[in-house]
């Protein structure tokens, strides 16, 4: 097909489909409704279990089953990743230079460095409390620890990162979920049920039973996830080289 | 107004899609192809939005004191947020493995290799 | 009440996804998506969900575009290191 002729497909096509979704969109209820029933009883049910973020009760309590859905899908991007982007025979590994890094850079990412890494770390500790979790916290950990390549060369940041421990972090992570989950069912209940843990002091950090504990085991997951992702493609970026003469 | 957020969440959507089909470069694409994905945490969040609520977040408000906003589509842009990105980074990583084997990322000289 | 900030970003995150798509170089795309980023993440604040804001803050404006430059960048060596070897 040519590429006007795929045009005037797409054309039609999304003009098809602009018209059903906005169709569709006059017929939901109005933005700012009072109507949430799911919502409603959302709330009530993080309240029962005293967990002050009901965001992380609906996450890691009552919908922990998706939850952990999504962590395979994570898992399994990771692992495919790790699987395309590994050092083949026809590549080698060049030696980075190190470079001159200006000096406000270096002290700028040098301070920022530990209070980034605690805030991630901060912010995966309270996520039954205060806004943040798992997911938010382990992404800030992780980012914020490739400000040493910023401030100051590659090599620093291979030496405080040791990928096959952070891989190992990963699965650690991903099974540590399962397991609690697994442990419910020991405990006679249904798999991830939130019944084993006592539900504790509403607003305290060990409240909400099982929700702290799955939401470290993400934290875990995610940061690992992304350190591993990020040395993967650092990898490809900065150190990997075909090697001449082949293709 | 009261559309306008939907509307809004539609033409994210549309304009990704665009953007996706007529891409010359598989990595500009998948950047597209983030587009398209933001256009439903758009769509989520403003169907679980209520006019004057609050995060629905208990450590600072009185548990029924004020109207929050409903956590459970919260919740499903949460975790999509995070692992979209680590979606985003395989289709990168096969974006790599195309420009290895075949030298080029222009999806239209990757179809007249093929032959 | 805080309706008009609302529309105001919903315009601003409409705006800077179809800059994201019109800009055809995949280095220049990344840093618009860093700005659509922060705008969504500006508009999931106003929309009261923090949680959410917070994470698409760290994955949209930071993690994302570093991945598709770290990717440019690779894929960028590599047709220079071929054009090189032509010649």
């Amino acid at each position: 097909m040519t590429r006007g002729a795929r045009l005037i497909v797409l054309a039609l096509g999304g003009a098809g489909l602009a018209a059903l979704l906005v169709a569709a969109c006059l017929d939901l209820p109005g933005f700012g409704g009072t109507w949430h029933p799911y919502g409603d009883r959302a709330v009530e049910a993080s309240l029962s279990r005293r967990t002050a973020n009901t965001i992380a009760s609906v996450n890691f309590d009552q919908r922990a089953f998706d939850t952990l859905g999504e962590m395979s899908i994570l898992f399994a991007s990771v692992v495919g990743t790790v699987v395309l982007l590994r050092q083949t025979r026809d590549e080698k590994r060049g030696k980075p230079e190190p470079e001159e890094v200006a000096l406000p850079v270096r002290r700028y990412a040098l301070i920022v460095l530990p209070v980034a890494v605690l805030s991630g770390l901060y912010v995966i500790a309270h996520g039954q409390l205060s806004p943040g979790g798992g997911f938010q916290g382990g992404v800030v950990a992780a980012t914020a620890l490739h400000l040493l390549y910023l401030g100051a060369d590659y090599r620093a940041l291979e030496r405080v990162r040791p990928v096959g421990l952070f891989e190992v972090g990963d699965a650690l992570a991903a099974s540590a979920y399962v397991v609690t989950g697994l442990a419910a069912v020991l405990g006679g209940t249904a798999f991830l049920a939130n019944t084993l843990l006592p539900y504790g002091t509403f607003n305290t950090l060990a409240s909400g039973g099982t929700v702290p504990l799955l939401n470290a085991a993400i934290g875990m997951e995610v940061a690992c996830a992304v350190v591993v992702l990020l040395a993967r493609f650092l990898d490809q970026a900065v150190e990997i080289e075909e090697e001449n003469g082949k293709r | 107004m009261t559309v306008l957020p939907y509307l809004v969440a539609v033409w994210i959507f549309l304009i990704g899609c665009y953007g996706l089909a007529t891409s010359r470069n598989l990595i500009h694409a998948v950047g597209c192809l983030a587009v398209c994905q933001s256009a439903t945490y758009v769509l989520l969040l403003a169907v679980g939005y209520r006019d004057g609520g609050t995060a629905p977040v208990y450590s600072d408000i009185k548990p029924g004191s004020r109207p929050v906003v409903d956590p459970v589509v919260q919740a499903l842009t949460l975790t999509d947020v995070v692992v979209g990105a680590t979606v985003t980074a395989l289709l990168l990583a096969l974006v790599m493995q195309v420009s290895k084997r075949h030298g080029t990322v222009d999806p239209d000289e990757l179809r007249e290799l093929r032959g | 009440m805080d309706e008009p900030l609302i529309v105001v970003v919903l315009l601003l995150v409409a705006v800077s996804a179809t800059a994201a798509v019109a800009v055809r170089d995949p280095v220049h795309q990344a840093l618009v998506l860093a700005v659509l980023g922060v705008a969504l993440a500006l508009l999931f604040t106003v929309l009261q969900a923090p949680d959410v804001g917070l994470s698409q803050l760290a994955v949209g404006s930071v993690l994302t575009p570093l991945l598709l430059m770290l990717s440019v960048h690779r894929v960028r060596r590599r047709e220079k290191g071929r054009k090189g070897k032509a010649r």
